[in-house]
């Protein structure tokens, strides 16, 4: 694989993650357990898809074939999608929510750190605008993992379940495949070993005062970066083309 | 609504938007404690730049007039146009008087 097929295939890794992580976000506007999350959740949900925006405009300039931002994100198919497995997981009661995007902003903030010092001057660009907001998602996933897991028993409990449901999705967050790989020497993306360690700093951090209990690493459900995905991502995509494919270039 | 024990208290927001200003009270939001409320403000009432400090008082610790005495309180004030400061030249380049 050409560095130009390498760094569009990578800056689609990076978009599909904020793009499908805010569509479930998203899915919760008018649901919210309370006035003010609902607002705090779309305001996560806007922050993710601005930076997948630029990201998708990234990509459309390096694969050089006029495929701009609405192109790559509502004219592709499932397999050519590839965001993690965690992010497409379905949003469950709110713990789910919130670990599902507890996971992802322990490893986004980390990574859009990494990525200002990327060789790439516009994946550099864009993630140095992301780092501000990526903090603030920690802390708000952060503080109601902590509330839930050292509230009451309920919480409690409901909160490390969606934690031992969702571990298994974690993993495909730091797989470093060929693609990845060649990237990293050309100091282009961010070691993930290293994007590892900060995450499992913050969540270490996070689940001892959460009193929650770290599953054990054992099977993870990764592919999500070679396009293999669980049986949720088709109806999502289902619902967001919808309006693309029915009536093409549609606009409003 | 606040008689309902399972409602989180009622804050008051307060927000300054420079540097150097007073904080403005702008609503109200419900929270679970201070450090929620915080965020709240900070998703509800910052979103277009709004801000750049929050202060949030449960609405409790609030004392308020009664309106009952406005008409003590505010009305002797109606005639007494001395106490403006209507007299004076304003300073060039004062802004916040």
């Amino acid at each position: 694989m050409s560095q130009q097929d390498a760094l569009f295939t990578y800056s689609l890794r990076l978009a599909d993650d904020l793009l499908i992580l805010s569509h479930r976000l998203s899915e919760w506007c008018g649901h919210g357990p309370v006035l003010e999350e609902d607002i705090a959740l779309t305001n996560r949900a806007l922050d993710h898809i601005g930076e997948a925006r630029n990201l998708y405009t990234y990509a459309g300039q390096v694969e050089g074939k006029g495929r701009d931002e609405d192109a790559l994100a509502y004219l592709r198919n499932e397999r050519q999608f590839v965001n993690t497995k965690l992010v497409e997981q379905p949003n469950g009661d709110y713990a789910h929510t919130i670990v599902r995007s507890f996971l992802f902003d322990a490893y986004h903030l980390p990574l859009a750190e990494a990525l200002t010092k990327s060789t790439d001057a516009q994946l550099a660009a864009i993630a140095a605008k992301a780092v501000k907001e990526a903090q603030y998602h920690v802390k708000h996933s952060s503080d109601w993992l902590i509330r839930f897991g050292d509230g009451t028993e309920e919480s409690h409990r409901r909160a490390q379940e969606a934690l031992d449901n969702l571990w298994t999705y974690s993993g495909d967050l730091f797989v470093m495949d060929a693609v990845h790989q060649d990237l990293v020497k050309a100091g282009i993306a961010p070691d993930l070993t290293k994007t590892k360690a900060a995450f499992d700093a913050t969540v270490d951090r996070v689940l001892a005062e959460a009193t929650l209990k770290r599953p054990a690493d054992g099977f993870m459900a990764t592919g999500g970066r070679q396009g293999k995905h669980s049986e949720h991502l088709g109806f999502i995509l289902a619902e967001m083309q919808y309006l693309q494919r029915a009536y093409p270039g549609a606009e409003w | 609504m606040t008689d309902n024990p399972n409602n989180w208290p009622l804050w008051e927001i307060f927000i300054q938007s420079k540097r150097g200003l007073e904080h403005k009270h702008v609503g109200s939001l419900h929270a679970a404690d201070a450090q929620m409320a915080i965020e709240n403000a900070r998703d509800v009432y910052t979103r277009r730049q709004e801000g750049q400090s929050i202060w949030v008082v449960p609405a409790g610790a609030i004392s308020s007039s009664q309106p009952d005495d406005a008409a003590m309180l505010f009305d002797p004030a109606d005639d007494k146009t001395y106490r403006h400061p209507t007299f004076y030249t304003m300073p060039e380049g004062a802004k916040y008087i």
